[in-house]
């Protein structure tokens, strides 16, 4: 009998702290994400307003400001949302497995 | 004149009939109420993401962005990158758990995750009430567009809108909607590329300067009818004349309605009063939207935007018809490429509506850049065409987000007051369609934008927190959701109905009163989720769900076998 997944869909003690390692390793990863996104943003308009030199700067004749605010945050979320996508599918992947390695143990079990 | 108020008219009625047309093919097959709700959960992940794109794009960012961008300059940027990030925070939050909830609308959720009826009933008002103030500046925005192009009187919009997206929503539901959207946001994304592109290609070859000491220069002699009262700020006074007499000179003039100015060729163009003025105040960040504390406002909108996406009930609504989880994250990836490529082309329109068309900062109707732009920097049958392209795409960006809005609104009124009926669902649309028409015509006309913005900061105090601390908190319990959803909405809905009205005098307590009632956010937000982590702990153990199973349901893969597609139950 697959007892891990069993575990798991039974709700029991070991199934629930399965879960529970599951969801905190996906909100820490959403979190950690999300602090890198916050910093960057946050500091556009503070540093902006601390240093008003920077935001005079022009890079091929355009303002950095706008060059920040109109372009490059847009490929930043979407980079961001791509790493999120590939590392929360992993913690699925890693979670599957050690369910399933509850399938190949009670295989083995079944052998001897 | 005519003749190109002609060639709009049917390029708006194609928009129009093309929108009816979709929705009815794909429509056809709508039978059960999980067709009408959620498509029946079939949706792949590109088809969904073009349909929310579709959904999302709506007057505020079609007309509105290019509007304030013209108006404000960088400051207004952080509006399109607010609205892309939203949907990082969806994906990295919201969208995956969600759809494995297996709900089929926000109220189900929080009646799922908080086992308690009075939560879903709760949750369904706030829903309801986000989706009427939502359709209200998408009437708005027709109104002003019919008007503008067709000279139609202003009530007209918003009944044309009602009457195609009652159909549409009656006659298919969801399923019909999810052809629609897609199909709108290739529209929308076409007419509003092809006069950009235009215009760039007209800047290349001129190179005017943006920047510079003084405000834009009218090109020819211009008169512009004053509409409103407005407050202008005038920087030089030669060549504009207002009722036939001549400014004294620079200064804050307030004109009345009925007024008519008039700017000689090589004026510089009067600005709505808090407005940047010059071309470098303009260009530079830190000057803020208007009112007296930029820096706030703008932080305050980053709060709102950003989180605001996360509690918008029809965007939400469009996550639960992927088939699982993994396809609504890559659904939620897709919907930002598709943003980021849609918003370079108002933000560019924003920029040569200053240019080109520098008339409309004096009346505040800056919404209509983006309409009036290729008539007027363009001209001849090149731009009468460009002109009725853009028409097309404002219509099918009414069209797409009214939709989308009442599916919201049918959904949680047919299954929590009435009885969940395919027949509910339509009388629930019709009702739901026809309320926003008086409160469209009655609101005052902030700018589109701002509007939207308000509703994104009564979404981001509401929904938002229920659903990021329902769905990561396994304290979280039935009594702090619902003290935080109604002291949420209390304070971003009385806000927002200050803002719109206009009750706030904009100089009381240094300014302030002003900005904080403009920009809730920051305060409503951070309120809302300290007052339900706060009551959830007071109120510790009550929770009537089963929460291991919940927990299990919203967060292990599907592959597991433990996901249950909840279904209304037809009473």
């Amino acid at each position: 009998m697959v007892r891990t997944r069993v575990e798991v869909q039974e709700q029991t003690a070991v199934g629930d702290a399965l879960v529970r390692g599951l969801v905190r390793a996906q909100l820490g990863l959403a979190l950690r994400l999300a602090t890198v996104v916050g910093a960057i943003v946050l500091a556009i308009p503070l540093l902006g307003k601390a240093f008003p030199v920077i935001a005079a700067l022009t890079v091929l004749g355009i303002r950095v400001n706008w060059l920040i605010l109109g372009v490059a945050l847009y490929p930043l979320f979407y980079i961001v949302g791509r790493i999120y996508v590939r590392l929360a599918e992993q913690g699925e992947r890693d979670f599957m497995g050690i369910v399933d390695e509850g399938i190949e143990r009670a295989d083995d079990g079944t052998q001897t | 004149m005519t003749h190109h108020a002609a060639t709009t008219a049917a390029a708006i009625l194609l928009a129009a009939v093309a929108t009816v047309l979709v929705g009815a093919y794909g429509g056809r097959l709508s039978r059960t109420t999980s067709d009408f709700l959620v498509a029946s959960r079939t949706v792949g992940p590109r088809w969904n993401a073009a349909a929310i794109s579709g959904e999302y794009l709506s007057a505020a960012s079609f007309l509105g962005v290019a509007g304030l961008v013209a108006k404000y300059g960088a400051d207004a940027l952080w509006y399109p990158v607010g609205f892309t990030a939203g949907y990082l925070g969806l994906l990295l939050f919201v969208a995956a758990p969600l759809r494995r909830s297996g709900a089929y609308t926000v109220p189900d959720f929080a009646e799922f995750r908080l086992g308690s009826a009075r939560a879903r009933t709760v949750a369904m008002l706030v829903v309801v009430v986000i989706c009427v103030l939502y359709l209200v500046p998408q009437y708005q925005g027709a109104g002003l567009t019919l008007k503008i192009l067709l000279g139609v009187p202003v009530w007209v919009g918003p009944l044309v809108v009602a009457t195609v997206v009652i159909v549409n929503v009656v006659g298919g539901g969801m399923r019909s909607i999810t052809f629609v959207q897609a199909f709108q946001y290739w529209l929308k994304l076409t007419a509003i590329a092809m006069p950009a592109l235009a215009l760039a290609v007209l800047f290349a070859g001129e190179r005017p300067a943006i920047g510079g000491p003084l405000p834009p220069a009218i090109t020819q002699d211009t008169t512009v009818a004053i509409e409103a009262d407005v407050l202008v700020q005038v920087t030089r006074a030669e060549g504009i004349t207002v009722d036939g007499h001549a400014l004294p000179g620079p200064g804050r003039y307030q004109l009345h309605r009925g007024a008519t100015m008039t700017l000689a060729a090589g004026a510089s163009t009067p600005v709505v009063a808090g407005a940047p003025s010059t071309g470098d105040q303009w260009l530079s960040s830190g000057d803020g939207l208007g009112g007296n504390h930029p820096l706030y406002e703008v932080l305050s909108l980053i709060i709102a935007t950003f989180l605001g996406t996360m509690g918008l009930p029809h965007v939400l609504g469009r996550f639960y018809t992927n088939p699982d989880g993994r396809a609504a994250r890559r659904t939620a990836l897709a919907v930002i490429a598709l943003l980021s490529m849609f918003y370079m082309f108002p933000t560019l329109l924003g920029v040569f509506a200053r240019l080109y068309v520098p008339q409309l900062l004096v009346t505040g109707a800056a919404d209509a850049a983006v309409l009036l732009l290729p008539g007027a920097a363009i001209g001849g049958p090149v731009g009468a065409g460009l002109a009725a392209l853009v028409a097309a795409g404002a219509i099918a960006a009414f069209l797409a987000t009214s939709s989308g809005l009442l599916v919201s609104i049918a959904g949680a009124l047919s299954t929590d007051v009435l009885r969940g009926r395919v027949r509910d669902f339509r009388l629930a649309a019709i009702v739901g369609g026809v309320i926003p028409i008086p409160l469209a015509l009655a609101a005052s006309s902030l700018e589109l934008s701002r509007n939207v913005g308000l509703v994104f900061a009564v979404a981001a105090s509401t929904l938002c927190p229920l659903l990021v601390l329902g769905i990561w908190w396994r304290g979280l319990t039935a009594a702090g959701a619902i003290s935080g959803l109604i002291v949420g909405a209390a304070l971003s809905g009385t806000a927002a109905a200050l803002a719109v009205t206009d009750a706030i005098d904009d100089d009381a307590s240094g300014g302030w009163a002003a900005s904080l009632v403009g920009y809730p956010a920051a305060i409503s937000v951070s309120v809302t989720f300290l007052v339900m982590v706060t009551v959830s702990r007071f109120t510790r153990g009550s929770s009537g769900a089963d929460l291991p199973r919940v927990f299990a349901r919203m967060h292990v893969p599907e592959r597991l076998g433990m996901g249950v597609e909840r279904v209304p139950t037809e009473t």
